[in-house]
């Protein structure tokens, strides 16, 4: 394909935002309408990705490769495999639904819409980047936006959680810059180039970096960076301060999309390229993966505030994807990633309902609701759907690909698993509770007047739910684009641990 | 030493007796002007820096060459810091004629005292005699003092001129002791007939150990490295603000220069040209350099947290940047000195831009608290974006060329193996600290005051247009092909 799709994947959002940034402030609806049009237009090209995706090969697809800064031998390098394309279909799909709940965002729109496209690129260059440079850019520039979106229009600690985010996230990525430095420096001729990083992976292995094994310094350096996004614990505490304080449509980009990065930096550099490594660490990997599903849990269960128990419940979830891809199994693996795409939809779903509600009550105490079901039955149903599919109800997403997560980590992990499953348990806890205590029993006489969902907020979340289902239902389509690639990806791994002695 | 041989060498001095001429220019021209116009001197002086600009682009391409009997050199890692330095010097006359600071008074002298600093630091980042040395870091110090207590009725510009050079006088008295033990162990001048001497081994380590940190004494002061950095933010809020900008960036710039040159080619052995280069056995320099750069970044980082005005705050930023350039003097070899240079051409433009927008908002509000930067960022949308570029760039965050001028840095440390992978350690997370106080400027500009509806018009176009000039080279000057790191890299020629 000649067609630089990638390129234009990449780059449609953020001269979108150029164009905003020339249009008049007072022009409100100019200024949404170009936000929509250069999302809609990438998703529109994220399709035509699809289309032309061959999935029978499981090897880098859409190429475009060429020399960006020669003296450091620096490429631009973009190219798709199975591992990168359900992300590059996510992150267009949930921008452009986020879009919308944006509309109302209160002040400084223009600002608003640009930093949110330019946010858009920079996510969207992470996934399709093949030169460790170039995701590193795109890695940093999504900062940028984020800091802005969260400080200027949070909730009431907005500085406090903007500054601590950016804080957390930039330490991870100095050590990662550290960590591909190193690697940089591990081969001769000295590359960012992934690919040929992955398949010199065994000379890596072999290499000394103070004294010790270069892929363990490596890995532990890469790790810090990566863990502080997914999060894991106990790197996580930057979590619940920045969703709640976001806008509704940033925490549904922060929990449907970056988070996503993390484990996907994992999945694209860690376990490829540092296999010998990884395999060392994926015991501790499981372990803190169990760690987030029970403390996911536990803290969720604890909430008060419902964006809060929203959070925290991507902490459990993400818990799913790192006891998958620990377990270096064709089941995990593929339950890891496609559990990576199923919870950007699902928690997408799940903060733009809380959004709707916050934006009515102006509140999100959960206990301060009742018997609101009632007074708003479409509302209370769309709730339900995605409280279900939260809490892993057979016949929707979650449950195919936590249930891989967890047929792929027994064989491995036994002891692990079971326990891990222990969080489905409270996972329905949380999530049940919670709406029996904002639906059910007498209604709060407060909310005798509570306005239903309106046709924006319900065509928002129509096509998460429509995706949601269907996946529940007949998860092959997602399943065949990425089981290539992954089981590559676990062959590769084992064979080069094996190798290196494991 | 004949004379003939000092006429040729006239030739390989062009910029410098252009420079010279303006100089002359500029203070006949002085005479004729009332104090009212004498502003105009900054105009002669800005087009004798372009014109020397010229010529030192005429002089691309010579060979490294000795000059006044070698007292002199004419290499291209001078000629980089020649450029920095003069483009410096334009853009900070640029601001001294914006500046309210200034009104009122006669400024004839302040732009040819700027014009004869810029002299200095010519014959400073060439000089290759410790006589040289020292006479030309004492023209660019005296020149400094000067012009930091411009504002002959300012308490404080008074207080800055006094301390800086009370601290000045001390440390070059410091670094000329060092100097003379130098010549007295040697019996020769110039460094690299030192570097011949030194080699031979006949010299006691613990002697080179003094000398070296004597000599630190006085560069350090220059770079203000730590612990010769007291003076930087006192005579950084004193002086006019057009002044701490240039001084953050020129006379610093200028000071890593010779400390580059004279540590990479009296101290080493080999030619510093060559891959076989190397420090000086017996004595470790390069350990020294590192723990300086690692204290100069923290403390210059840890202190900018607590500075609510602007101008101290970018003096401890300035210091912690030192500290930084610093990570490239530990490994002097080719990528190393590449990165201090390019990273001295980017933390020109970035440190700059900052300065000046401060100038701007204390022009229109006469303030240097950071707190009452709130809500510029919606007033002034187009000096509010240029600001969180320069920030940003400080920061070294992609996708400004602050990043790439950290990466070459960090690059180099790791590139040179384990020894100092934790001091590249520091500076990563130092990287982080200085987040948090750039923040602090952003967060005051945009988080703490949204809604002010009615723009500010009394910023002048004119400095719209400088923003620009600076901010575009930040954000994408790097992206395509990076030119500045190419002309880095060629720079690394010494005249050995």
């Amino acid at each position: 394909m000649g067609a630089h799709l990638l390129t234009l994947v990449t780059f449609i959002p953020v001269l979108g935002g150029i164009i905003i940034a020339f249009i008049p402030r007072e022009k409100l609806d100019a200024i949404r309408w170009t936000a929509v049009a250069a999302t809609a237009l990438q998703l529109l090209v994220s399709f035509v990705i699809l289309g032309s995706y061959d999935r029978m090969n499981p090897d880098i697809q859409m190429v475009e490769h060429y020399s960006w800064i020669p003296a450091f031998n620096i490429e631009y390098f973009m190219g798709i495999d199975g591992l990168s394309l359900p992300m590059v279909l996510l992150t267009p799909f949930i921008s452009f639904l986020a879009i919308f709940s944006s509309w109302k965002i209160p002040k400084a729109q223009k600002g608003y819409f640009s930093l949110f496209l330019l946010l858009d690129t920079g996510m969207m260059g992470v996934f399709v980047s093949l030169d460790f440079f170039l995701f590193y850019i795109f890695w940093e520039v999504m900062l940028l936006p984020m800091y802005f979106l969260i400080g200027m229009w949070g909730g009431p600690k907005k500085e406090y959680a903007a500054i601590k985010f950016f804080l957390y996230t930039l330490f991870g990525s100095v050590l990662m810059l550290l960590g591909m430095l190193a690697l940089y420096f591990s081969l001769e001729p000295h590359t960012f180039n992934m690919i040929i990083l992955r398949d010199a992976a065994p000379e890596i292995g072999q290499k000394l970096l103070l004294g010790m094994n270069a892929a363990k310094v490596i890995f532990m350096l890469l790790f810090v960076g990566f863990a502080i996004k997914v999060p894991i614990f106990p790197f996580h505490t930057w979590l619940p301060l920045a969703h709640v304080e976001a806008p509704t449509a940033i925490s549904v980009i922060l929990a449907g999309i970056l988070l996503k990065m993390g484990t996907y930096g994992f999945l694209r550099i860690s376990w490829p390229v540092l296999p010998s490594a990884t395999l060392w660490f994926a015991l501790p990997m499981a372990i803190l993966g169990l760690i987030n599903i029970i403390y996911g849990a536990m803290a969720a269960l604890a909430q008060k505030d419902l964006k809060k128990m929203v959070a925290y419940s991507s902490i459990n979830h993400m818990g799913y994807v790192l006891l998958g891809m620990s377990a270096m199994t064709a089941a995990g693996m593929n339950g890891a990633v496609f559990q990576m795409f199923n919870h950007g939809t699902i928690t997408a779903m799940l903060f733009m309902l809380v959004g709707v509600v916050y934006d009515r009550a102006h509140h999100r105490d959960i206990d301060g609701f009742g018997g609101i079901a009632a007074k708003v039955p479409i509302y209370a149903g769309v709730v339900a759907l995605a409280w279900f599919a939260g809490l892993g109800l057979p016949g929707l997403s979650g449950f195919i690909s936590e249930a891989l997560c967890f047929i792929g980590a027994f064989p491995v992990f036994t002891w692990i698993t079971i326990f891990a499953t222990l969080g489905i348990v409270l996972n329905a806890a949380y999530f049940l509770w919670s709406y029996q205590r904002i639906f059910f029993g007498p209604l709060n006489p407060k909310y005798e007047n509570l306005e239903e969902i309106n046709k924006r907020e319900l065509w928002t979340l129509i096509p998460l739910a429509v995706v949601v289902i269907f996946l529940g239902i007949y998860p092959a389509p997602m399943l065949d684009l990425m089981s290539g690639t992954l089981n590559q990806l676990v062959d590769i791994v084992k064979t080069a641990g094996m190798m290196a002695g494991f | 030493m004949d004379l003939t041989q000092l006429a040729l060498s006239l030739k390989y001095f062009i910029p410098e007796m252009v420079l010279t001429g303006f100089i002359v220019v500029a203070i006949l021209y002085d005479l004729f002007l009332k104090p009212e116009t004498s502003h105009r001197v900054g105009f002669v002086a800005i087009a004798g820096l372009v014109v020397t600009l010229g010529m030192l682009y005429q002089q691309q391409g010579i060979p490294a060459t000795g000059i006044f009997a070698n007292m002199f050199a004419l290499d291209g890692f001078a000629t980089f810091f020649k450029w920095v330095v003069a483009i410096g010097a334009a853009l900070a006359i640029w601001m001294s004629l914006d500046t309210k600071e200034l009104e009122n008074r006669r400024v004839g002298e302040y732009h040819i005292l700027i014009l004869i600093l810029v002299l200095g630091m010519f014959l400073l980042v060439s000089a290759t005699h410790i006589i040289s040395i020292y006479l030309s870091l004492e023209m660019v110090s005296i020149m400094s003092y000067l012009l930091a207590g411009y504002l002959k009725e300012n308490s404080r510009s008074n207080e800055a001129s006094v301390k800086y050079v009370i601290y000045g006088a001390f440390s070059s008295g410091i670094m000329l002791y060092g100097l003379s033990l130098l010549y007295g162990l040697t019996g020769t001048g110039y460094i690299s007939e030192i570097q011949a001497q030194l080699v031979l081994g006949q010299v006691s380590p613990v002697m080179l150990v003094l000398v070296t940190v004597l000599l630190l004494a006085g560069f350090g002061y220059k770079i203000s490295a730590v612990p010769f950095h007291f003076w930087t933010p006192d005579v950084y809020e004193g002086a006019p603000t057009p002044i701490t900008a240039f001084l953050s960036v020129a006379p610093k710039a200028a000071g890593f220069a010779v400390l580059i040159r004279f540590f990479n080619v009296a101290l080493s052995q080999g030619d510093p040209n060559t891959p076989s280069w190397l420090a000086l056995p017996g004595l470790d320099w390069p350990m020294i350099i590192a723990v300086l750069s690692a204290i100069t970044m923290t403390v210059g980082n840890v202190l900018a947290i607590q500075q609510n005005n602007i101008k101290r705050l970018l003096a401890y930023s300035s210091i912690a940047h030192a500290g930084y350039m610093l990570m490239g003097v530990v490994v002097a070899d080719q990528t190393g000195i590449a990165a201090i240079l390019y990273y001295a051409g980017v933390y020109m433009l970035m440190n700059l831009g900052a300065f000046f927008v401060a100038i701007q908002i204390k022009n229109i509000y006469n303030t240097e608290t950071i707190a009452d930067y709130a809500g510029l960022g919606f007033k002034a949308p187009w000096i509010g974006i240029a600001m969180a570029v320069f920030l940003f760039a400080l920061t070294g965050l992609p996708p400004t060329a602050g990043f790439v001028a950290k990466f070459y840095l960090f690059r180099a440390l790791v590139q040179f193996g384990d020894g100092f992978l934790w001091l590249a350690m520091f500076g990563l997370l130092n990287g982080v600290v200085s987040l948090f106080y750039y923040m602090r400027i952003l967060k005051a500009m945009y988080f703490d005051k949204m809604e002010i509806p009615e723009k500010l018009t009394a910023v002048p176009l004119h400095f719209n247009v400088l923003m620009f000039i600076l901010v575009v080279p930040l954000l994408v000057g790097w992206m395509f092909g990076d030119p500045l790191s190419i002309w880095a890299a060629e720079a690394v020629q010494f005249f050995f």
